[in-house]
């Protein structure tokens, strides 16, 4: 017999379990790209992400992400202080880099205190030091086909090697840093070590930590999944992480 | 007098136009949604601050438990999937409200029935339309068309307050945004709180709201609120 708390109490699961079904639909994922249209649209470019004076930092800056890499390599090149570690800018560029520590404190530098808003809705304060990503990019040489670029990582999540991309809008982006530095300090393990990306007006997830190889492409199709990220192609978080 | 007791004939009277019965059942979806992954959303991080930062190290002036998967969308832990229904019902919120506002401005519904007297302000105006909510009379008599001051008060502060300050508190957390939107809640962790407190009112409107219409005669005001024709209460009632 249905009784009407019987029908309530179904329908309310069938709606519910209809709502989780629905969570993954294109159209509701397509939100992303009208925010990211939209964004781009009326705030504008080159707009920069609030800057805060050092007395305004977190006194402790949580760790977003994998806390330590922990593979072999990875951790003999922590253990010797990344002095054999190499920036790869490969992809289509006209002069390819393979760029040390070194190498990347000589450019010039670039020095922000920024809010990093994580996608779960905290966010800490810290500064950030290291060349801007257009320096590099201009050093290599980027081919006019290249569309995005894509950051590869040495740390996995659950077996999947993280890789992260941005657009050319965000990689030339004054604030879009390479940085090896935090706080005026070398980049700790937890926070990234050697490098990490610095995209100031995208979530927590964008700022790969780990950075190994810097890859223009024409397309993310052939990248991973073809979804720009390792986040987006396992758990179907935005591409455009500006909202 | 649109009321005619005697005849024994409906009196019905045309409330709603079709731009306010329209907005209404999307923004109710639109509402019913954003409450819903909000919730789950929060799940992600269930403790609020105050200020530009605010993290598991720093003081945080409000921790919940993690809201139970009945008023959650989806229901089962799922960051990535709310943000979808967020992010998209967003924009009919936003975008509905903008429509609306316009459209009701330029109709003259705002002008017109929501416009507050300065008599219906006085204490003795506001004393005798509670007992008349107490006594469950929600209608003047006189003119049964109107709002009465509680309705225009709420609906008022629904709409020029309580979605404005949603909207723009839910911007404020956007990075790609303009920071003065976060500057001027104090903060994006400020935002936050914000946006959470406004959604614990708007969610307080709605129940209200609900047990009104229940209390008011749900068929006629869901009817009138559909095809936009209401029935004058205390008419036509057939013994």
């Amino acid at each position: 017999m249905i009784t009407r708390r019987n029908l309530l109490v179904t329908g309310g699961a069938t709606l519910l379990a209809g709502c989780d079904s629905l969570s993954d639909s294109p159209v509701l994922m397509s939100a992303d790209e009208a925010h990211h249209f939209l964004q781009r649209s009326i705030v504008g470019r080159a707009a920069l992400a609030r800057e805060f004076r050092a007395d305004q930092r977190s006194p402790r800056f949580r760790v977003n992400g994998t806390a330590n890499p922990n593979t072999p390599s990875y951790s003999a090149m922590a253990a010797n202080r990344f002095v054999d570690w190499r920036l790869a800018v490969d992809g289509l560029v006209a002069r390819p880099l393979s760029l040390s520590l070194a190498n990347l404190r000589s450019l010039p530098q670039r020095a922000q205190i920024t809010r990093h808003d994580c996608v779960e809705g905290w966010s800490a304060i810290g500064k950030w030091q290291g060349p801007r990503l257009e320096t590099l990019l201009q050093l290599a040489g980027l081919r006019p086909e290249a569309r995005y670029i894509v950051l590869h990582c040495g740390d996995s999540i659950a077996g999947q090697p993280y890789y992260e991309s941005i657009d050319l809008v965000d990689a030339f982006h004054p604030q879009t840093i390479l940085a090896w530095a935090m706080n005026d300090a070398p980049l700790t393990v937890g926070h990234g070590a050697p490098v990490r990306l610095r995209v100031e007006r995208q979530l927590g997830y964008k700022q790969a930590k780990y950075v190994m190889r810097v890859e223009a492409v024409a397309t993310l199709d052939g990248i991973g999944k073809g979804k720009g990220g390792f986040w987006e192609d396992y758990n179907g978080y935005e591409w455009y992480a500006g909202i | 007098m649109a009321s005619d007791p005697g005849s024994g004939k409906d009196a019905l009277v045309y409330r709603h136009r079709l731009i306010t019965r329209l907005w209404h059942w999307i923004n109710a979806l639109a509402v019913f949604v954003m409450i819903g992954s909000g919730l789950m959303i929060f799940n992600a991080h269930p403790r609020l601050y105050w200020g530009h930062f605010g993290a598991n190290y720093d003081p945080a002036w409000l921790e919940l438990p993690r809201f139970p998967g009945w008023v959650t969308i989806p229901s089962h832990y799922s960051l990535s999937g709310a943000r979808h229904w967020h992010l998209f019902f967003a924009l009919v919120l936003a975008f509905g409200l903008l429509v609306y506002l316009l459209g009701s401005l330029a109709n003259r519904h705002v002008q017109r029935d929501l416009r507050i007297r300065r008599r219906e302000l006085s204490g003795r105006h506001l004393w005798a339309d509670f007992r008349a909510h107490l006594a469950l009379r929600f209608h003047d008599p006189e003119s049964p068309r109107d709002y009465n001051i509680f309705q225009k008060l709420s609906y008022i502060g629904v709409l020029f307050v309580l979605l404005p300050v949603l909207i723009l508190s839910g911007l404020a957390l956007a990075p790609g945004m303009w920071p003065w939107i976060a500057d001027l809640f104090g903060g994006r962790q400020s935002a936050r709180s914000v946006h959470f407190i406004a959604m614990a009112l708007l969610t307080g409107f709605v129940l209200v709201h609900l047990t009104l219409v229940m209390l008011a005669g749900p068929l006629d005001e869901v009817r009138s609120m559909i095809t936009g024709w209401w029935r004058v209460p205390g008419t036509g009632e057939r013994k």
